[in-house]
């Protein structure tokens, strides 16, 4: 795909380069980036170990479960149908998880406090008002269901729906699955006994599980995104800070 | 890239020098406070040590859920073990009667006590969750001696640190801190849901300790050894080749 060429405006450029985005968001970006793989690759480990669901505190072998995912189990006691059992890879995977999820935590508080104090969430991820009357809003989805490419503008900014779902993402399913992790841990339920509000330990398992499903869906829909608007650019703005479009701010 | 300038390369030069001054402090002061898990070293060292250290300053005292009694499992799941010998079967035919709970180390009075000693003992009885790190759970009632009481019997040295237990089967050998070992929920049980422990579920004596996953709830404990460093044991790592020597974190609280 050939890009727009910046239109006379580079000299500019360098005299005040302006990041696409703030050296921090870039950062806690990637950390994020890394850190999700490593939980997702690690969570799936932890799922093979009884890829079984259930609602409620308890839930085992002998508990008719919610819904089985119909893969082998690295566990004999598990019924899985199959007649192998995986290997064991649940020991490095805990280690591995729990510490992505630290790098994860600590990169998520960081990321929120720029957010809030230096204004980023304010300025990039709160859609406009005007942005939000059913019009616009119409108008935006249409764009996207077309598979339209966006606007030179956009280069510089976030769409209305752009905003709703990093807002999702961000403000519901990264705490929802922080949250339902620690629901998981005996000792954190000692501490904040929080697991009965998500309606029992296995409850918030379940929870995790389907959050994670949720996340991977929109890090699909945000790689498909990221191709349609120019993948090399798109990376580039979000590793260097630099755009090679229009500088025209909107 | 621009040139850095004579002012950044200070700001991160002092940036860095107080974050590896900052890191030295932290790791002396954990490790005064006995925030170091023995299997702090390795590439998931920082995490482990994060989550131990975090848990031992917010949950030295927290007390695990209890389950009202409608709330027990009608059918828990007895994890498999590997067979138990013919050294168990004996033991079993003589409905424990010969079994024993050895208590040596670091402590005044060494002592070994019989399951019915251990049963004329205060007891306590708890409503808990038992969960393994596979993802499954049950809830029972558990009764048994508090670890503490016993731990106060035999005169713990202050400079203790740990109690390594030990099983029938060699491999199954764990510890845990002093603040577990004290904790009031910890106990040497005996008993589950108003009736003997069964063998399945650890009978006759199982290291019941409810705010840790199922590994660090030992089954057929007949020894307690209290200690001031877990280096001795096996690998040094905290436990045996069914836990931290397959890879498994020693602290289970997660």
């Amino acid at each position: 795909m050939h890009n727009a060429r910046p239109i006379g405006t580079l000299s500019r450029m360098a005299e005040t380069f302006s990041p696409r985005h703030a050296l921090l968001v870039r950062v806690t970006h990637w950390l994020t980036v890394l850190s999700f793989f490593a939980l997702l690759v690690t969570g799936v480990e932890i799922i093979i170990s009884h890829p079984r669901f259930y609602w409620g505190e308890t839930g085992n072998v002998n508990i008719r479960p919610l819904f089985t995912i119909p893969i082998p189990s690295s566990r004999s006691s598990v019924p899985t149908g199959y007649g192998y059992v995986l290997p064991d890879q649940n020991g490095w995977s805990r280690y591995l998880h729990f510490q992505s999820a630290w790098i994860l935590l600590g990169t998520g508080l960081l990321y929120a406090a720029f957010g809030f104090f230096a204004g980023h969430f304010r300025r990039n991820l709160l859609p406009a008002r005007a942005d939000l009357s059913p019009k616009r809003f119409g108008i935006s989805i249409l764009q996207h269901l077309r598979f339209e490419r966006p606007s030179a503008q956009e280069a510089w900014s976030y769409n209305v729906l752009q905003r709703l779902a990093y807002l999702v993402v961000i403000f519901l399913c990264f705490p929802l699955l922080i949250w339902t992790g620690l629901a998981m841990s005996p000792a954190f339920e000692s501490l904040v006994p929080s697991s009965s509000l998500l309606g029992g330990h296995q409850s918030a398992r379940t929870i995790h599980f389907f959050v994670t499903g949720f996340l991977v869906a929109f890090l699909l829909i945000h790689l498909l995104m990221i191709v349609l608007a120019g993948f090399r650019n798109r990376m580039r703005a979000m590793i260097s800070g630099r755009v090679t479009q229009p500088q025209e701010r909107v | 890239m621009s040139k850095l300038s004579r002012r950044q390369i200070i700001t991160t030069g002092l940036a860095v020098t107080a974050g590896v001054s900052g890191l030295a402090v932290a790791a002396k002061l954990a490790g005064r406070y006995g925030l170091i898990p023995p299997d702090s070293g390795g590439i998931y060292g920082p995490g482990e040590t994060l989550t131990y250290a975090a848990q031992r300053v917010l949950t030295r005292h927290t007390l695990a859920r209890e389950f009202s009694s409608g709330q027990i499992s009608k059918d828990p799941f007895a994890n498999p073990v590997d067979p138990l010998g013919e050294e168990f079967q004996r033991f079993q035919s003589a409905a424990f009667a010969d079994w024993r709970l050895v208590v040596d180390g670091m402590i005044a009075r060494p002592a070994s006590f019989s399951v019915a000693e251990l049963k004329s003992f205060p007891a306590r009885t708890h409503i808990t969750m038992i969960g393994c790190e596979e993802g499954w759970t049950y809830i029972a009632e558990w009764t048994g001696v508090p670890l503490s009481h016993i731990l106060q019997l035999v005169g713990t040295l202050p400079q203790a640190r740990y109690v390594v237990y030990r099983s029938i089967q060699p491999d199954a050998w764990d510890s845990i801190d002093m603040a577990e070992a004290l904790h009031p929920q910890t106990l040497v049980s005996y008993g589950m849901n108003g009736g003997e422990l069964p063998a399945p579920f650890g009978g006759p004596l199982r290291m019941r300790v409810p705010r840790q996953l199922g590994y660090k709830n030992v089954k057929y404990i007949n020894r307690l050894t209290i200690t001031d460093n877990l280096k001795q044991f096996g690998k040094g790592l905290g436990s045996g080749e069914l836990g931290a020597e397959d890879g498994y974190a020693w602290y289970a609280g997660i």
